[in-house]
């Protein structure tokens, strides 16, 4: 087991970028597409009521965006902490 | 070239094509047999979760589904698609890094326990059974609809091809398998699709399509929106359903997803970490190619049909109309005898019943195109049924031979004897499997739903604590899989079987005494909770894990370094 200090801060950093992407996940689909879909759909985005939009639409792309981006920091911070393979 | 013609040809190439694929890639240790050796590209294995995920159902059935509910099919598009977040964030590298074959592998070890080992085995083996059974049958319906050969034929020769490469291959030839068909899919998926957004808007994406106008100027959702609304059905863009119980379906299936043994496995079979991190990114990129073309071909298929159908004298409509009828897919009732056709939400006053499914058999007729498409289709929906049974079969077939036989009953069962009982059980597997595709229980739907309450109730509480919580422990984790189990069993029973309110025809009016008015689709949300609540609350009061375990926890969140033994 490599220097068990810094293994406990890679794991701080990687419980952080969890819950910034994981509310992002969250705001998307349970609160734009869900609990705020009535309001955002008086909002009109090209033919799409916005609300409608999030929940068959735009909560999917967010979600493909979710996980590539978090591909990119993990592997930053794989590199930072010297723990790639 | 007569349709039939064109669709054996399809069919056959695509089979060859699958059995050539099993040949090259044959299993020769249990290693491949059961994660492909572990040396699958992130890319190909993105896509190979892709088909084994989407299943007859997304492909044939998902379209309808939406096109009926509007926005209340929300729940399926983000359910089926947000769960692959939690499962790349939250599972799947840390599996990797634990290096083993299957989830109760994982359960067993992390709980330092033969009783956790086993209700976790009990757990994969109901989810997958309940899944396979409505697989099994799609190949049947399949078969019969493209092919006019008999729903058990068809079977039959399903189970051929499965039997095939799954015994042959193991993971190994299943996951080729399934890039290639994935590839046949989507294309089949796509061309249809694109055709008919540029007929109706002009616009060759799908995706953006359906929020164009079509050639009258007008808005196709708004136009959809007035027509339902005219025919007295809610608005297309505004649900039915309760806000609470749409919250609680996003969530059972989207944590059901991330537990699912059949998707998780997937991740055991790529060469490292972060390739098991990319590669639940690529599977999601490549599913929701297709879940975000399914809202619109859903649109243009519902505003199609009731432009085409409704208030339309019978003899005047087109030939598909009647094609479809032969099938039993329409049914025109002419109720007041006027000739017309009336498509209205008054059920006493409707005189049209449609499947659901014929929102994407149906719609490359409806469009008009060649009958090459045609045949198309219906490979793509053989190619999305064979992938996912022979992904399920390959769970049922490794819970048997590694999970009991090698674990439990028979510890020093040699590496070529393994081989040769995962081939056995795969052929059981089969058998069985088969067996409910000719015998379907009369309660498939029920059966899915309750596939996903239990993988959410009792694998996703019990691998996200095990990775995140060290001080979890044995006690905790097997109360919890077993209230979460128990307590969703108990709701399914009640409200989706009337088990005990006398039968079936109870459920309708249980519905009033769902509790927060959660149905029995979205209970796994509530089922899952109580698992969390009785393993945080049962671990308080027991000892800790022993320091084997905080170590291996330790070891699982890093990516590098030795690990546990890959291997035996």
């Amino acid at each position: 087991m490599p220097d068990n200090k810094k293994m406990h801060e890679y794991w701080k950093e990687n419980l952080k970028y969890l819950a910034v992407l994981l509310s992002i996940w969250f705001v998307v689909s349970y609160l734009f597409a869900i609990l705020l879909v009535e309001p955002l759909n008086s909002i009109r985005f090209f033919g799409f009521k916005l609300g409608f939009w999030f929940a068959q639409q735009g909560s999917m792309y967010v979600f493909v965006i979710l996980i590539f981006v978090y591909v990119r920091w993990m592997n930053k911070l794989d590199k930072k902490y010297n723990v790639e393979k | 070239m007569e349709l039939l013609t064109w669709t054996w040809i399809l069919v056959g190439l695509t089979f060859a094509l699958y059995i050539g694929i099993a040949i090259w890639s044959r299993a020769n240790s249990s290693k491949e047999f059961y994660v492909a050796g572990g040396g699958v590209p992130p890319v190909l294995n993105g896509m190979a979760t892709a088909a084994d995920w989407m299943s007859a159902a997304s492909f044939i059935s998902l379209a309808g589904i939406v096109s009926f509910g509007g926005y209340d099919g929300s729940v399926y598009l983000m359910g089926w698609t947000g769960g692959y977040v939690l499962l790349a964030l939250l599972l799947a590298p840390y599996l990797r890094k634990f290096g083993k074959f299957t989830v109760p592998d994982f359960i067993g070890d992390r709980y330092y326990s033969k009783v956790a080992r086993i209700v976790a085995i009990l757990a994969a083996l109901m989810v997958s059974f309940t899944y396979v059974s409505g697989q099994m049958r799609g190949v049947g319906i399949v078969f019969s609809r493209y092919l006019e050969v008999e729903i058990d034929m068809g079977v039959y020769i399903g189970m051929a091809i499965v039997l095939f490469y799954a015994v042959l291959g193991g993971m190994k030839g299943i996951t080729y398998t399934q890039v290639a068909q994935y590839c046949i899919l989507i294309f089949a998926f796509m061309v249809p699709a694109i055709f008919i957004s540029i007929q109706m808007t002009g616009n060759p994406v799908p995706q953006l399509g359906f929020g164009s106008m079509g050639h009258d100027g007008v808005y196709l959702l708004d136009k959809l929106d007035g027509l339902q609304r005219e025919l007295g059905f809610h608005e297309y863009t505004s649900g039915s359903k309760s806000l609470t119980d749409v919250f609680a379906i996003t969530v059972a299936l989207m944590v059901g997803t991330a537990g699912l043994p059949h998707v998780i496995v997937r991740f055991f079979t790529v060469p490292r970490v972060s390739d098991a991190r990319k590669s639940a990114g690529w599977a999601l990129l490549f599913i929701a190619i297709l879940y975000t073309t399914v809202p619109a071909v859903a649109v243009f298929a519902r505003t199609n049909l009731i432009e085409t159908v409704s208030e339309k004298k019978y003899d005047s409509l087109p030939q598909w109309f009647h094609n479809w009828e032969k099938t039993g897919l329409l049914k025109f009732d002419d109720k007041n005898g006027d000739g017309v056709v009336h498509y209205v939400a008054d059920k006493a006053r409707n005189e049209l019943k449609i499947d659901r499914d014929i929102m994407v058999l149906a719609n490359p007729e409806i469009a008009g195109l060649p009958n090459w498409v045609v045949a198309l289709v219906g490979a793509g929906g053989l190619a999305a049924a064979l992938s996912t049974a022979a992904g399920l079969l390959l769970v049922i077939a490794s819970s048997i031979s590694h999970d009991l036989l090698k674990k439990i009953v028979w510890p020093d069962i040699s590496e070529k004897g393994e081989l040769v009982a995962a081939r056995l059980s795969s052929v059981a597997a089969v058998m069985v499997a088969g067996y409910f595709g000719l015998n379907p229980p009369g309660f498939v739907a029920a059966v899915v739903a309750l596939a996903f309450g239990l993988a959410a109730a009792s694998f996703f509480p019990a691998i996200v604590l095990g990775i995140f919580y060290k001080r979890m422990n044995k006690e905790g984790a097997v109360a919890g899989m077993v209230a979460g189990l128990g307590l969703m069993s108990y709701y399914i029973l009640k409200f989706k079987f009337g088990f005990f309110d006398g039968g079936l025809s109870a459920v309708e009016a249980l519905k009033p005494e769902w509790w927060f008015g959660i149905s029995p689709e979205g209970f796994g949300a509530v089922a899952m909770a109580l698992n969390f609540a009785v393993s945080l609350l049962i671990v308080r009061f027991t000892p800790p894990p022993p320091p084997e375990v905080r170590e291996m926890v330790e070891d699982i969140r890093i990516p590098n370094g030795e690990g546990q033994a890959v291997g035996h």
